[in-house]
Formats: structure tokens, sequence, C-alpha cells
């Protein structure tokens, strides 16, 4: 598909452009552990306890680690005015929204890879488990879906990157909900029909906002 | 002309809506007389709601026809909207005190109106820190066409979490005629505010655009 092999372009140009300065994965992921010590000086509770709140610790962390890494998406297509470079490009408005997305999915679950290991090693969890990376999966393509969107929006403000996190957090309430109860469920051992309908709802998420946003995305980026 | 008819009938039905809250309805027998907060509370709760569906209307005749007049309907409509939801908040906190014992409870429908609450902040920031009325408009609209969307979902996500909210008793039936009648009558006493505030708000935005039409033919634009 032509769109798709576009948008592949664009976010080759991203992975390009962060391979060669690294700024995004080192500090997005420095951050991340950060947010983990500072919980577990937050809660130093028993084992149980720590497991009872390993789930939501994880997902703050992720959700605040994936709003850093959204923002720098767009942020740095402003400086140096790249947006309109992009903009005259022979590419749609959508191939754009995609390749941003894809890059944006890909350094999130990049960072998510990493402080999973870490996460388990601090909180003596298991995380190596298939569900449970199907659902942090699923969850970043839903940030991803919307983040990408309102990042693109975000940087056109007056506010620039402070708007993002008071737009994004609402809108992806459903995803952390459904991602820190089937995280609980999946960390407990539970049976797949019992965390089947998060695993729904995730879905459902990503897949109607990945079409809207696809389809909004020419807005908020037109002259 | 019609606006004042429009003012008329709204006043006589929030009078007659006072009237059946404080004289003609009965006391309820479980949660006594704090229960009468439900009539404000409800009206409150479906005018949050639908003005925020007028959101998303003029959010997408915005960006199918690219009329200003659009936004000026979506974004005041969003501004009695957060008024109305913060008032519905506030309500169903003070009738939860005495009732549940505690201010608030994070089940399925409060953490939805509280999800709601946040957007509706999220689109009036949004159009705080944008100047120009083109993007300001299309950046809104988005955020309102995106919001609406994301409440459903909301709500299912926390139902399948956790529900403690009593249940729509309009639709179990638990209702006493003269209960039933009141709200009946709320709801329409407020729809008719709702309506009379936008009408005003959106004349305003209406006039606020003229000056700025005539602003700039005078200044040689």
């Amino acid at each position: 598909m032509k769109l798709l092999s576009k948008a592949l372009v664009i976010a080759w140009k991203d992975i390009l452009s962060e391979t060669r300065t690294r700024e995004i994965i080192t500090s997005v992921l420095v951050f991340a552990v950060l947010v983990i010590v500072i919980f577990h000086f937050a809660f130093d509770g028993s084992s149980q306890e720590m497991l009872e709140l390993a789930p939501g610790m994880l997902w703050v962390t992720f959700a605040f680690a994936g709003v850093l890494s959204l923002n720098r998406s767009f942020i740095k297509e402003k400086e140096e005015n790249c947006l309109e470079g992009l903009m005259v490009c022979p590419v749609s408005r959508e191939a754009i929204y995609v390749g941003k997305m894809l890059g944006s999915l890909l350094f999130m679950l990049l960072v998510e890879a990493v402080v999973l290991p870490v996460f388990a090693l601090l909180f003596n969890v298991s995380v190596i488990s298939l569900p449970l990376i199907a659902i942090t999966l699923l969850a970043t393509v839903g940030f991803a879906a919307v983040g990408t969107l309102f990042s693109a929006l975000a940087v056109n403000t007056r506010a620039r990157e402070m708007v993002l996190p008071i737009l994004f957090f609402p809108i992806v309430a459903p995803v952390i909900i459904g991602a820190v109860n089937a995280s609980a469920s999946i960390l407990a051992g539970d049976p797949w029909s019992s965390m089947s309908a998060w695993f729904g709802i995730i879905a459902a998420f990503d897949v109607i906002f990945l079409v809207v946003s696809f389809l909004v995305f020419p807005f908020v980026i037109e002259e | 002309m019609k606006s004042k008819i429009l003012i008329g009938a709204g006043a006589l039905l929030m009078l007659a809506h006072l009237y059946a809250i404080f004289f003609y309805v009965p006391t309820d027998a479980e949660t006594g007389v704090i229960q009468r907060i439900f009539y404000l509370h409800v009206p409150l709760a479906w005018i949050a709601f639908f003005a925020f569906f007028i959101v998303l209307v003029g959010s997408i005749m915005f960006l199918w026809k690219r009329d200003l007049k659009w936004d000026r309907l979506s974004s005041a409509s969003a501004e009695i909207g957060f008024l109305f939801i913060t008032l519905m908040l506030i309500s169903g906190c003070i009738w939860a005190k005495p009732v549940w014992g505690v201010w608030w409870v994070w089940d399925a429908r409060l953490t939805m109106s509280l999800v709601l609450w946040f957007i509706y902040a999220a689109y009036l920031l949004i159009r705080a820190y944008v100047s120009e009325d083109g993007q300001r408009a299309r950046f809104s609209a988005i955020v309102g066409i995106i919001g609406f969307l994301d409440v459903p979902l909301v709500f299912l996500a926390v139902k399948l979490w956790k529900t403690q909210h009593t249940g729509l008793i309009v639709f179990e039936g638990g209702l006493v005629s003269e209960m039933m009648w009141t709200l009946i009558v709320g709801i329409v006493a407020y729809t008719v505010l709702y309506a009379i505030l936008l009408i005003k708000r959106v004349a305003i935005k209406n006039c606020q655009n003229e000056v700025n039409i005539l602003k700039n033919m005078v200044s040689g634009g």
C-alpha cells in the first residue's frame, strides 16, 4: 500500500534521527526508572502490598513516560520548520499521521521493553508472560494513536507541551483502567475469561481512535 | 420576541419545578429530605451530557462546513455544559455525604462524570491557548469530537471495574408518580434554561464577531 510505504519512510526518518541523537529513548528511560524508584519511596510496604500496587505503579509510569515521549514527537518537527517540510512532501497528511504514530509507538515500546524487566527486578514480580506483553502492546497502541494526534495539536498552542497531559490523560482513561485491571489479573494468575473483557475494551479503543485520529489529523496540521 | 416567550415559559417552569420539589413531592422514606437534591441533580446531569452532544454536533458541522457560526455554537454550549457539570458534581457530593457517609466514591457513573468534567476543561483550555480564530475552532472541534467518542468507552471501562451508584431509578420503576412528574418538569425546565443561555451566549459571540469585522474594516483591513 502506497500510504503505508510512505508512512514507513516517515517513521524511518524519526528512527534514524533518534539513533543519532538518542534524546528520546535515554531521557524517557531514565525518567521511567526514576518514577519507579520514587514509587518505592512513596509506597514502601510489605511484598504482598507491593504486589497489589504493582500494576497501578507500572501503568502510571508508562503513562507519564509515554506523554514525555509523545511530546518530543512533534516538538522536534516544530523546531527548524520540519513540519512544513513534511507537508510540502508528496505524502498525504494521513501518511504523516501513520508515520509519526508508528515512530512514537516504537519508541514507547522500546522504553517499556527495558522498564518491564527493571520493574520485575525491583518489585520481585514476574512480568515476562505473553498476556502481559499483549496488554502492554495493545495499550501502547492506544496511547500512540491518540497521543500523536494531540501532540500535533498541542505544539501549535501557546502553552505547547504542557497542554498534552491535560488533553491526553482524560481521553486514555479507559486504556489505563483496562491495562491496570488486566495486569492485576495477569499477575494474580487469573484465567483468561476474567480478563478478556479488558482486552476487548482496549482493543475497541485502539480501533476507534486509530480510525478517528487518522481521519481528523489533516485538520490539525493544515495551514 | 421568541426569546421573550422562551424566557417567560422557562420562568414559569422553574417556579413550577420549585413548587413541586418543596411542596408537591412526598419525602423519600429511606433517605429523607436530602433526597430532594435528586430533582436538581438529575436535570443538571441531563443537560451536562446533552450540552456535550451539542458540542459534538457543532464540532462536526464546523469541520465539514468551515462556517465559524458552528464554532460559536460549540463553544457556547461547552461553557454552559461545563457550568452544569460542575454544579452536578457539587450537588452530587452534597447529596452523597449524608446518604453514603462519604463525599465521593469511585464508582462507574461518578468516575465517568469526573472524566467528562476534565474533557470539558481540556476543551475550554485549548480555546484559551490558541489565539487565531480558525485554528482555535479546528482544534476545539477535534477535542470535542474525540472527547465525545471517549465518554462511552470510559463508562464501559469504569462500569466493568466497579458499581456502587444507585441504579437508574427512573427505568427500574422505583419512583412514585409524583417523583416522576417532578423529575420530568425539572428536565423540561432545565432544558429551557439551557436553550435560553445558549441563545444569549451565541448572540453575544455573534456581536463580538461583528465588532471584530467592523474593527478590521475601520483599521483598513
